[in-house]
C-alpha cells in the first residue's frame, strides 16, 4: 500500500511536468490544426538553456524565468521562419516541417552543449527527501510540481481571462469567423508557438534536474504524444489531464512491471516504463477515438 | 473621404478563384454613408463573393481580386489583407451564423472587441445587449447550443463590438421563422438609423430587402443586370415575375402556372 501511494504521489508530480508540455502542444494543435513533432526537442532545448543561466551562477527562479523568455523569443523566431510561410499549405507538409524542425534542433544542441550528460551542479534542491507519513519523496519532485502548477494556471488563466487568450480560442473554434472581426491568425499562431515554447522549456528544465540533461529529456518530452491523445487532442483540461495519467502509467508500469518477476524469471526485463504509456494510448484510442475531453461537433438537433 | 458621399465604391471588379475561374465580371456598386444598400440575385450569381472581395477574406479562399477597384472612404482597399480592413472598419457577418461554438455568448461578444480594452470593451458589451435584449438573458450558454435566431443575433452583436464603420450582411434571414426574421430586420434597420451605420445587406429574401433597402442591386452569373432605388426595383415587372413571385396585375401567382414557369428573359449574357 505504501508502494502503491509512493508511486502514485510521484507519478503526479512527474505528471504534472508532462501536463505543462502537453498544454504547449495541444496549443498549436488548436490554434492552427498542427501537429506538433518537435515538442520533445522544444523540451531538450528548455532542459539545456535553463542549466546554462543555472551554471552562470544565477538562481534558479531566475534562470527558470529566463528560460521563459528564451522559449517566447524562440517559439516567435520558429513560427516566423518555418511557419508562417507555410500557412494555407497541406497539414501533412507543416508537420513534416516540424519533423525538421525536431532533428534541427537535436543536431545544434549536440553541436553546442555534446552528447554527455550534464548535470545541475552544485543541486538546484537538497537531495534530502522529505518524509510524508509513510511515503519518501525527493524534493526535487515536490518543487517540480509546484512550479509545473504555478505555470499551469498562468497559462490556463491567459487562455480563459485575457483578450489574446480568447482571441487564440476564437480561431481555434473557427478560423474564418476570427478572421471576418480582424483576429489576426499570424498574431495567434505566433503566440501559440511562443506558449508551447515556453511551456517545453520550463518542463525540460525541471525534467533535467531529475534526470540529469541528455537527448533522454527529449524522449520524455515526446511523451505528449499519448498525454493529449488520451486527453483528446484539442482540450486543454485534457492535456493536464492526459499528462497526470501519463506520469501515473510511467510509474505504475515502472514499479510494478519491471520488477515482475514469475519463478525466479524476469519477464520483462526493464523498460516497461518508457513503453506503457504507449501501450496505454493505443488502448485508449480503441475505446475513445476522441480522447477523454476532446471536442465532439456540437450537433443541434 | 469621397466627395460623393460614398462611403464604399466598387468599380468595375472581376474575381477570380484559383486563377482560373472567374465568378464577378464587372461588378460596380456604391454605399452612400448611412445608408442601407441591398444586394438581390439568385444562388451562385456572386453576391457572397462581392462581400468577399470588400472585406479581403477572399484571399483566404485562394481568391483575388483581377481587375477594377474598391474603394473605402476614398482609398483602394482591394489589395490588402482581411486584417487590414477589417481594422479600417469593414466588417463581414459571414454567411451561415458562424459564432464561435465551444465559447459562451458573452466571450462571443468579447472577442470582438479583441482589440479594446477595460471600460471600452464593458461599455461595448452593454450596447450590444441594448440591441439584442435576448443575447443578455442567455450571455452564459455555450454559443453552438443557441438557436438559430440567437446565434443570428449573436454574429451581429459580435461584429458591433469592433465599431464598424460598415457593415456586411451576408443572408441574415437564411433558414430562420418569419417571426425572428422580423425582429432581426427591425435591429438591422436601427443599427442602420442610430448608429448611422451603413450595411450593404445580401439576402435572398427579396420582399424584406427591399422594404429595409434604401437601394438595390440585382446579380446575375457575376454581373450587375439591374439597379435602382428600392422603391423602383419593387415595382420592375421582371423583379416581380422573378423575385417576388407576383404577375403583372400585383396578385399571387397560381401554383398552376409554376408548373409551366419559363424564364422568359435574361437581362445580359
Amino acid at each position: 500500500m505504501e508502494f502503491f501511494l509512493q508511486l502514485v504521489i510521484t507519478g503526479i508530480m512527474v505528471g504534472s511536468i508532462y501536463a505543462l508540455v502537453a498544454l504547449g502542444w495541444t496549443l498549436i494543435y488548436k490554434s492552427s490544426g498542427v501537429l506538433n513533432l518537435s515538442m520533445g526537442e522544444l523540451t531538450l532545448t528548455g532542459a539545456y538553456v535553463s542549466l546554462t543561466f543555472y551554471q552562470w551562477g544565477l538562481p534558479f527562479p531566475i534562470a527558470l524565468l529566463f528560460t521563459l523568455i528564451v522559449g517566447l523569443v524562440l517559439g516567435l523566431v520558429v513560427e516566423r521562419v518555418f511557419l508562417r510561410p507555410l500557412i494555407g499549405e497541406s497539414v501533412l507538409t507543416v508537420i513534416m516541417v516540424t519533423v525538421g524542425i525536431s532533428f534541427f534542433l537535436r543536431g545544434a544542441l549536440g553541436f553546442i552543449w555534446g552528447t554527455d550528460t550534464l548535470v545541475f551542479t552544485p543541486p538546484v534542491f537538497p537531495s534530502q527527501p522529505v518524509q510524508i507519513g509513510p511515503i519518501v519523496i525527493g524534493q526535487v519532485y515536490i518543487w517540480s510540481f509546484i512550479a509545473a502548477i504555478v505555470l499551469l494556471l498562468i497559462f490556463v488563466g491567459f487562455f480563459k481571462y485575457t483578450r489574446w487568450g480568447l482571441a487564440m480560442q476564437a480561431t481555434a473554434d473557427d478560423e474564418m469567423a476570427a478572421l471576418s472581426i480582424g483576429i489576426s491568425a499570424k498574431f495567434v499562431y505566433a503566440m501559440a508557438w511562443a506558449i508551447a515554447f515556453m511551456a517545453a522549456g520550463v518542463g525540460g528544465a525541471l525534467l533535467g534536474n531529475i534526470n540529469g540533461v541528455n537527448v533522454s529529456v527529449g524522449h520524455l518530452g515526446l511523451l505528449v504524444l499519448p498525454a493529449v491523445v488520451m486527453g483528446g487532442l484539442n482540450s486543454v483540461p485534457g492535456a493536464i489531464v492526459g499528462g497526470l495519467i501519463v506520469g501515473l502509467l510511467q510509474n505504475f508500469a515502472g514499479g510494478y512491471l519491471d520488477n515482475l518477476t514469475i519463478a525466479g524469471i524476469s519477464i520483462i526485463p526493464g523498460g516497461a516504463k518508457e513503453m506503457f504509456p504507449f501501450f496505454a494510448m493505443t488502448i485508449a484510442l480503441l475505446f475513445k477515438p476522441y480522447g477523454l475531453f476532446g471536442w465532439q461537433r456540437i450537433e443541434r438537433v | 473621404m469621397d466627395t460623393n458621399g460614398n462611403i464604399l465604391q466598387l468599380n468595375n471588379i472581376e474575381v477570380m478563384y484559383h486563377e482560373v475561374i472567374l465568378v464577378l465580371k464587372g461588378v460596380s456598386l456604391q454605399v452612400p454613408r448611412a445608408g442601407i444598400v441591398a444586394l438581390l440575385g439568385a444562388n451562385g450569381a456572386g453576391k457572397s463573393t462581392t462581400l468577399k472581395a470588400i472585406s479581403g477574406l477572399l484571399k483566404h479562399e485562394n481568391g483575388r481580386v483581377t481587375d477594377g477597384s474598391i474603394e473605402f472612404m476614398g482609398e483602394r482597399i482591394d489589395r490588402r489583407s482581411a486584417e487590414e480592413i477589417s481594422r479600417q472598419g469593414i466588417i463581414q457577418v459571414i454567411e451561415g451564423r458562424r459564432v464561435f461554438e465551444h465559447l459562451t455568448v458573452e466571450e462571443n461578444i468579447k472577442v470582438g472587441a479583441h482589440l479594446n480594452t477595460g471600460a471600452k470593451m464593458r461599455s461595448g458589451v452593454d450596447k450590444v445587449y441594448a440591441y439584442f435584449p435576448r443575447l443578455k438573458q442567455i450571455r452564459e450558454r455555450t454559443a453552438g447550443f443557441c438557436s438559430g435566431g440567437e446565434q443570428q443575433m449573436l454574429v451581429m452583436g459580435r461584429a458591433l463590438m469592433t465599431n464598424p464603420k460598415l457593415m456586411l450582411l451576408d443572408e441574415p434571414s437564411m433558414g430562420l421563422a418569419p417571426l425572428l426574421i422580423k425582429e432581426i430586420f427591425e435591429i438591422i434597420t436601427r443599427l442602420n438609423r442610430e448608429e448611422q451605420l451603413p450595411i450593404l445587406l445580401v439576402e435572398q429574401n427579396v420582399k424584406l430587402a427591399l422594404a429595409v433597402a434604401g437601394y438595390g442591386y440585382v446579380l446575375e452569373s457575376g454581373r450587375v443586370v439591374m439597379d435602382g432605388t428600392a422603391d423602383s426595383l419593387r415595382d420592375n415587372p421582371d423583379i416581380k415575375e422573378f423575385y417576388l413571385g407576383l404577375t403583372d396585375l400585383g396578385t399571387r401567382k397560381s401554383f398552376r402556372e409554376v408548373k409551366h414557369y419559363k424564364r422568359r428573359k435574361r437581362w445580359l449574357t
